[in-house]
Parts: C-alpha cells; sequence; structure tokens
C-alpha cells in the first residue's frame, strides 16, 4: 500500500470524491444524534469549516444528514472541527438575543501531540514521528483509557488518530456530555503527572503516599519502557543523553556509576545510585520513567465546553491522512503509517468491481437518495477505509446497547411510580368522603 | 366547603414537612406572618449566638472541649424558651426564621457578607460533626447530596487503596469512621488535586473530609443567596417598621454598650496624657495624639473619640473643658468654640436636640462604618492603616519587632480586633488578655483592671462597706509622677470594681 503518492495539489479533486463516495454520513450521523433522545442535539451542534486558501468558517448547523452532505459537497472543507451542542442553532446565533446563545454540551475531549515531548524524544522533533516514538502514543492511551473507564465510569470512549503526530480522545457518555468547564478541567488536572516547560527541568514529582493512579500508570510505563526507552529512544547510549537524564534530579544528592551497556532491566539499575539524602530522590527512577512516558495533554483542550476539536474522518491536509479511529484490541500493533490517505482510498475507489455490482446497481435504479447511501456503503467497503468504519460502527452499537439498557431502566421505575401514584389519588378520594 | 378534620391533618403534616430535620441549608424562605416582636427577638438572638460563634473561633481552638461545651450551652439558650418543652418544630422554626432575617441585614456589603457566612459556616460546621452518623446521612439525603456510606466490607477490600489516596487515613480511622462514596463531580477539589480515590465514577470521601465538601456547598448557596437578597433588599427597606431594626442589627454590638455612665468626675482631664498611653486602645491614643499636636479634630474623630471619653467616665462639663482648651490652641478662638463645637459637645452627651442615643462606639462599628479619608485620624488603626504606616506607629510605641510581626499578620488575615487584643497582651506585658476585645471601653476597663491588679484583695475589704459609690475627689497631682500616677490608677481602680 504506497502512501507516498499523496500530494496536497490533489486534495482539491479528491476531496469532492470523498465527501460523495466515502465520508460514513449515515454513521456520523447516527454518532452526533445520539439516539434522538435529547431533542435537536444534531440541529444545535456547531461544526467548522476550513474551506479553501485558508477561509475558516464557524457557527456551522445543519438540520438533517441530508443537508449535511449536500453542504459538505458543495463547500468541500480541507478541515472540519466539532464544536458544541448549543442552545440555539449555531447558523442562527446572530439572531438571538445576546447573552442566551450558550454552548451546552460536548464530549470531553483529550488531545496528545508528540510535539509535546520533544524534550524527551531522541529520534524525531516537532511535526515528525516514527515507529520509535509513536510507542508513546500507545502509552498515553492504555493509561488514560484505564482512568476514564475505570476511575471516572465512563463507557464509550473514541479514540482517534490525528493525521498526522497524535490522537484524540472523544468521551461520550451522557454524563461527559454534561459536565461543567469546573469538572473537565479537574479530571484534566486528575490526569497529568508531567509539569512544567521549558524551565523545568524536574518535571514529575512524586512523594508518599503514591495514589493508586499513579501506580496503575507506572504498571503500563513499566511494560514498555525497556523497549521503548532503552532500545528504540537509547537514551542511555550516549553521554549527552545520560547526563540529560541524570539533570532531571540533583546529581550532587547522588553517587553513581555507569554500568555496562549490555543488558538492563526495569528499574534503571545500569546506574546503580546511592541516595545521600533523605527527601526526594526515593521515587526517581519512577519519576524518570514518568517523565520520559507519561502522557503530556493540553488542559486548555479539554478544559472548554466549546472547544473545537478536529472531526473523526475528516482529512488532514498535509499528510492525506483520513483521521481513523483506533481499535484498542489491536493497539500494538497499529501503525500510524499504514492509515490509509485521501488518495489510496480514491485510487481504491476507481478499481474494476466485482459482478455482484451489476446487481445493486439495478437495484439503485429503483430508488436514488438510497441509492446513493448504498453505494456510499459499497465504496468504502472496496477500500482500506473499511475496517476503521467497522471499528466506529461497532462503537456507535456500544452506545445504542447502553441506551436501550437506560430506557428500560427507566421505563421500569416510571411503572413504578406511576402504581405509586394511583394508590396515592384513590386513597385520597376516599377521605374526601 | 369546609373539612376541619381533614384541614388541621394538612397542616400537621406539612409541618412535619417543612422541617424535617434538624438541620437545613436554608433554601426556603418562611413563608408565614409573624409579629415585629418575635421578628426582632429571632433577629436578636440568633446575633448574640452568631457572636459568641465567633468570639469562640476566636479564643478557643475549634473543636476543643472548651469550645464544644460553651458553644452546646450557647445553643441551648438560643432553643430554650420560657414555657415549658419548646417543640422541635418551633426550635426549627426559630432557626429558620431568624437565619432568614439576618440575611437581610447582613447582605449589603462584602463585609458584613463575609462575617455572616463565616459565623454561619461554622454554625453548621458544629452542628453538623454533633449529628449521628446515621443523621448526617439522611440529611445528605434530603438535601439531594447523593452521598452513600461505603459498606464494611468494601471499605475493607478497598483499604489499601483508601490509605494511599486520602490524606490523613490511616487503618483503624478506615474501620472506625464512614467513608461517603460521592459522584465525582461533587467532589471536583479533591479529583483535581487527586486527594481522593476513584472508582467507577465515585470519589469515595473520608468522614471528615465530607463536612468540607458539605462546607462548601453550603458557603456557595449561601453567598448566592446573599447576593440575590441584596438585590431585592430596596423592596424591605422601603418598610418602616423594618428597617430600623435591620440598620440596627448590621451595626449592632451586643455586649455591655458603655451607654450608662456609672464614673462620671473620677478621671480627671490631667490624667487623660497618661491614660492613653497606658490603657487606651491604639485608635483612641491615635485620635488624642492627633488631637494635642493638631489641636482639632474633624467631626468623625470629635465622635468617636468624644464618645470614648464620655464612656470611661467624663462629664459634660469636663468635656467642654477638654475641647475648648485644645481647639483654643488651634485656629480656634473661645467664641466660635462655644458657638460651633460646644453645642455638638452637649449633643453627645444628650443635650440637645431630642437623640439620648448616642453611645460610645463599638470594635464593630468603628471598623465598618465611616471609613476615613485624609485629614481624619478616626477609624481602626488596624483596618484602615497602611500596613507599613501602622508597623512604624508600633515602632514608635516600642512594641517589640516580633510583636510587631504578629500583629501585622492578624492584619493581613482581617483580624482587627485580634490584632487590637495583640497590642494589649504586648503593652501590657501580659501572654493573654483575657478577653475578647469588642469594645475601645472594654480595651480602657480592662487595662485599668490588670493595671491595678494588685489592689484587687485590698479594695475587696472596702467594699463591704461601702454603699452607693461616691465621686470621690481625685487628687489632682502636679506633676506626672510614676508614683503619683499609680496611686491614681488605684483610686479608679475602686469605682471600676462596680461592674
Amino acid at each position: 500500500m504506497s502512501t507516498s503518492d499523496y500530494d496536497p495539489a490533489c486534495l482539491p479533486d479528491l476531496l469532492p470524491l470523498y465527501y460523495r463516495r466515502l465520508f460514513p454520513f449515515s454513521q456520523y450521523y447516527r454518532w452526533l444524534s445520539y439516539g434522538g433522545v435529547s431533542k435537536n442535539y444534531f440541529q444545535n451542534r456547531e461544526f467548522s469549516f476550513t474551506l479553501k486558501d485558508d477561509i475558516y468558517v464557524r457557527y456551522q448547523s445543519f438540520t438533517t444528514q441530508n443537508e449535511l452532505e449536500k453542504e459538505m459537497q458543495k463547500m468541500v472543507p480541507y478541515k472540519i472541527d466539532i464544536g458544541a451542542v448549543y442552545s440555539h442553532r449555531p447558523s442562527q446565533h446572530n439572531a438571538v438575543k445576546s447573552g442566551t446563545f450558550q454552548a451546552l454540551e460536548k464530549e470531553l475531549v483529550f488531545d496528545i501531540d508528540m510535539t509535546d515531548y520533544d524534550d524527551v524524544r531522541r529520534c524525531c522533533s516537532a511535526a515528525d514521528i516514527c515507529s520509535k516514538c509513536w510507542t508513546l502514543m500507545t502509552i498515553a492511551i492504555r493509561i488514560l483509557d484505564r482512568a476514564l473507564r475505570e476511575d471516572f465510569g465512563f463507557h464509550h470512549l473514541l479514540w482517534v488518530y490525528s493525521g498526522r503526530r497524535g490522537v484524540h480522545c472523544w468521551v461520550c457518555d451522557d454524563a461527559a456530555r454534561k459536565l461543567s468547564v469546573a469538572a473537565r478541567s479537574a479530571v484534566a488536572e486528575y490526569l497529568s503527572l508531567v509539569k512544567g516547560g521549558e524551565e523545568t527541568v524536574r518535571k514529575v514529582v512524586l512523594s508518599d503516599p503514591i495514589h493508586p493512579f499513579i501506580n496503575h500508570s507506572l504498571s503500563v510505563v513499566e511494560r514498555y519502557f525497556q523497549q521503548y526507552a532503552i532500545v528504540d529512544q537509547d537514551i542511555l547510549g550516549s553521554k549527552e543523553s545520560v547526563d540529560k537524564v541524570l539533570a532531571v534530579f540533583p546529581v550532587d544528592r547522588y553517587f553513581f556509576k555507569e554500568g555496562s551497556s549490555v543488558s538492563y532491566d526495569l528499574h534503571f539499575s545500569c546506574v546503580s545510585v546511592k541516595s545521600n539524602s533523605k527527601k526526594g530522590g526515593q521515587y526517581f527512577d519512577k519519576e524518570i520513567m514518568l517523565q520520559y512516558c507519561y502522557p503530556r495533554l493540553d488542559v486548555n483542550v479539554s478544559k472548554g465546553v466549546n472547544h473545537l476539536l478536529k472531526s473523526p474522518f475528516s482529512v488532514h491536509p498535509k499528510t492525506g491522512r483520513i483521521s481513523v479511529p483506533i481499535d484498542l484490541k489491536e493497539l500494538d500493533t497499529f501503525d500510524p503509517f499504514e492509515v490509509p490517505t485521501i488518495s489510496l482510498i480514491c485510487e481504491e475507489l476507481e478499481k474494476p468491481r466485482a459482478e455482484e455490482a451489476e446487481e445493486d446497481d439495478m437495484k439503485d435504479k429503483e430508488n436514488e437518495q438510497e441509492a446513493g447511501e448504498r453505494r456510499r456503503i459499497r465504496d468504502y467497503k472496496r477500500t482500506s477505509l473499511a475496517k476503521y468504519v467497522k471499528v466506529f460502527d461497532r462503537f456507535l452499537e456500544a452506545m445504542a446497547r447502553s441506551r436501550k439498557g437506560e430506557m428500560l431502566k427507566k421505563s421500569g421505575e416510571i411503572e413504578k411510580d406511576s402504581v405509586f401514584h394511583i394508590h396515592l389519588i384513590l386513597a385520597f378520594t376516599l377521605q374526601m368522603d | 366547603m369546609q373539612f376541619p378534620g381533614r384541614r388541621k391533618k394538612l397542616i400537621g403534616s406539612s409541618q412535619n414537612d417543612l422541617y424535617d430535620h434538624c438541620l437545613q441549608f436554608y433554601g426556603q424562605p418562611p413563608l408565614e406572618n409573624i409579629s415585629l416582636t418575635e421578628f426582632e427577638t429571632f433577629a436578636v438572638e440568633r446575633l448574640k449566638l452568631l457572636k459568641t460563634v465567633e468570639n469562640l473561633g476566636v479564643s478557643c481552638v475549634k473543636n476543643s472541649e472548651q469550645y464544644t461545651k460553651k458553644l452546646d450551652a450557647e445553643i441551648s439558650k438560643f432553643f430554650f424558651n420560657k414555657e415549658d418543652g419548646i417543640s422541635e418544630y418551633e426550635k426549627r422554626r426559630k432557626d429558620h426564621i431568624s437565619h432568614f432575617i439576618l440575611r437581610l441585614a447582613y447582605c449589603q456589603t462584602e463585609d458584613l457578607r463575609r462575617w455572616f457566612i463565616q459565623q454561619e459556616m461554622d454554625l453548621f460546621r458544629y452542628r453538623f460533626n454533633d449529628l449521628h452518623s446515621k443523621h448526617k446521612t439522611d440529611f445528605l439525603h434530603k438535601n439531594n447530596l447523593k452521598y452513600e456510606t461505603v459498606s464494611a466490607e468494601e471499605k475493607k477490600s478497598l483499604q489499601d487503596k483508601l490509605i494511599a489516596s486520602s490524606y490523613g487515613l490511616s487503618g483503624t480511622k478506615v474501620e472506625e469512621h464512614d467513608v461517603y462514596k460521592v459522584p465525582f463531580q461533587d467532589a471536583l477539589d479533591l479529583v483535581r488535586t487527586r486527594k481522593v480515590y476513584l472508582l467507577a465514577g465515585n470519589a469515595y470521601i473520608p468522614h471528615h473530609e465530607i463536612v468540607t465538601i458539605v462546607l462548601n456547598d453550603f458557603r456557595t448557596r449561601l453567598s448566592k443567596a446573599l447576593a440575590m437578597t441584596a438585590r431585592s433588599l430596596p423592596a424591605v427597606q422601603s418598610d418602616e417598621r423594618l428597617q430600623p431594626l435591620l440598620s440596627h442589627l448590621s451595626h449592632a454590638y451586643v455586649g455591655q454598650d458603655y451607654s450608662i455612665q456609672k464614673n462620671i468626675g473620677k478621671i480627671s482631664l490631667e490624667q487623660i496624657d497618661a491614660l492613653s498611653g497606658k490603657s487606651f486602645p491604639l485608635c483612641m491614643r491615635h485620635l488624642h495624639k492627633a488631637l494635642r499636636e493638631n489641636h482639632h479634630l474633624r467631626h468623625g474623630g470629635r465622635m468617636q473619640y468624644g464618645l470614648f471619653l464620655k464612656g470611661i467616665g467624663l462629664s459634660l462639663e469636663q468635656a467642654l473643658q477638654f475641647w475648648r482648651s485644645e481647639f483654643v490652641k488651634g485656629k480656634v478662638d473661645a467664641d466660635k468654640f462655644d458657638k460651633a463645637y460646644a453645642y455638638s459637645v452637649r449633643h453627645m452627651f444628650g443635650k440637645e436636640g431630642k437623640r439620648t442615643d448616642y453611645t460610645p462606639y463599638s470594635c464593630m462599628k468603628v471598623i465598618l462604618s465611616n471609613p476615613p479619608s485624609q485629614g481624619d485620624y478616626h477609624g481602626c488603626p488596624f483596618r484602615h492603616s497602611d500596613p507599613e504606616l501602622l508597623k512604624q506607629k508600633l515602632q514608635n510605641y516600642k512594641v517589640s519587632p516580633s510583636g510587631t510581626n504578629q500583629i501585622l499578620e492578624l492584619v493581613k488575615g482581617m483580624h482587627y480586633q485580634l490584632a487590637c487584643q495583640k497590642y494589649f497582651e504586648l503593652t501590657h506585658n501580659v501572654e493573654d488578655a483575657g478577653f475578647s476585645l469588642n469594645h475601645p471601653n472594654q480595651y480602657f476597663t480592662e487595662s485599668q483592671k490588670l493595671l491595678s491588679g494588685g489592689r484587687d484583695i485590698k479594695k475587696e475589704v472596702d467594699m463591704s462597706q461601702r454603699s452607693q459609690e461616691n465621686p470621690a475627689s481625685v487628687t489632682r497631682p502636679s506633676q506626672a509622677n510614676s508614683k503619683q500616677a499609680h496611686e491614681e490608677m488605684g483610686d479608679l481602680d475602686s469605682f471600676f470594681q462596680d461592674e
């Protein structure tokens, strides 16, 4: 699968094809409608588009799936962002009395960007990524996914490859969408361990007692540390990099000798250290592992209810890659360089079709609109996009099942309530006599 | 059509519904008619309770035995009714109504609101902690705080994790005390700092932290409510019956008001200079010095200082002489003084106009009302002086640097009366002032008591033979000789014992 064929100059030709025949509109609409439980949930959702020549338009909103399709096919956005669900239709926000147009709900989101790890990556920097540093994303996903599910009780998480150098997480539970700004920021801070910017050398500070969350995270890091840090990143490979590691904690407090570079075990025993001081330094090995590997998230992205984030299945203009959902069951084998580009899937679309296709063509002639959808479904299935749409489908199924479960529970409660009400009315009327 | 039988039953049940717990969040305002007398009584009594809460919070360690005993006594007093057996319903009703009346009085300024919220929170904390575990959970549920207690088995299985996540938790504590399960959205401060154990969206909060959470909720609600009350206050204030009471309440000082002059003529004018250094609180010392230096004081200063002097025992004639002699040294000639200023001195003593209600200002009044501007010397130096200037002044008055720092710390924490108390302790060379400062005249009285401490025993013997105190002639020494000054203190002492 050659993905080096992508040329940004082709976007104007590829995008219309993508939006006409490949973009999974019906799943997309299904997702953002959330079962139609809340009225106007889809209609009040803000989208923003970046058009050709970097023209940026906000407050786009649509009343039906059909309208969404038509508009996207017409405007051909280079980038698509998803914002909040507002109190009114975003496209009419100017007509609303000032102060009453408000962002009400949105998924809880996280953005992990590889550039935030530049101080601890030796293989790449800035927008570049490679297989050696991609492990950082794997570690980040494992740690955050566990915490969001086990600690915070969320169930419906969609992890998406951003298309270039990071991953996004969309937490879609009902409770998550209703979180306040304060709550989002509290969750993000709970999940933050690496603090400090350019000026800070020691970015992780641990002290007793160690919170269970940190212990869980450490066990994930430890699983990957040897391969990632010692082998791939080779952080002990040169004097310079060793110095950098040791710079994290005050050298003068420690006596150390460099061990042989042959075998390292997880606990950093190549450098044996005697601590002369009681305070600090008892967890230095853990701190170093965390500083090199623990997820670095941008709290500001997660905090805002009205924050706009790149949409799943949008195209990354620079790399051509589609922002695809990541299947956590195959996380360890996920390769960002295998993610299909728009040129690849358009190319796959042009390949000659098998005979069954002709039968379907006949059925299509009967009903145009349904035909369009059916065709689209058949189309993406013929491309490398298929398996990613399947991941998305499973995600949507899980949410639908859980909604059904909720409804059954609620109707059970309502039944109980109405029985009680009847009793009360009876009792009351009896009294009146 | 009337159904009297059913009516009565409904009222009974609505009573129970309204106050279904002895503690409440004061979410709903009372909706009944009450008499003005009850209105006033309830308000004043609650204010006394809150003042006690404040005093105890300052003088005792919270939750110490002393604190508990005293506060308990005061709360019982609040709920006590002269008739036998005040019902639970009536207690709760009084609690409810009195709280809302005080909201009206205390919503107007930031200072008042802060004070009110602080005392109500302390009171609430005490009463909540006093509840039985089951009643605590009851209260939480009744107020839609979905906090469940964790079962013993679950506690045991999570014990290590709980200890590793919460500050100050040990194995025994987990066993003995309740742990609450709270949706994490209700414990954001603990979540944000990762000071709590989270599982499946719930925060596991040990007992001592749940109070903090409940209190935060209480504070938020009360703060919002007070802001709303302030907006609707103009409507309430237009009611003539209520306006004077509410105004009085918010400036109320609920202790001795030094309005009754017991000690008239006991102090000679010559003593004032010496007294100002020894027994005057800083505000009055400051005013006296300014008067001596400038031979003048503006209205605010004249009122604050003049009434204080009345409270320590200056007679009207003395006061007139005092002010005139000082003003005449300045730009005012005797005639002008008699025309313009003498009137206001007589007014202070209730000899002019119809109001005789000028009582010496309490600390609260001095701190809260009429802040000084350029050219004024009144107010509370701990509240109104720039800290640098205050520091200099204290140093001039020979307060030690460490003492000055202690005072400045208290000022930073806005504990102005405590700062003055500290000043008392430092200038009188005692560890503990032995009283809770509320009034400048109280400062003076206590100071005098302390300075003549040794004379107490001797005076007690005399007391048995004394009938009515009688303004003895006070010696007028020509020199402010320390020995003679000491004797004078002794003489002054005799009438202070009357209290």
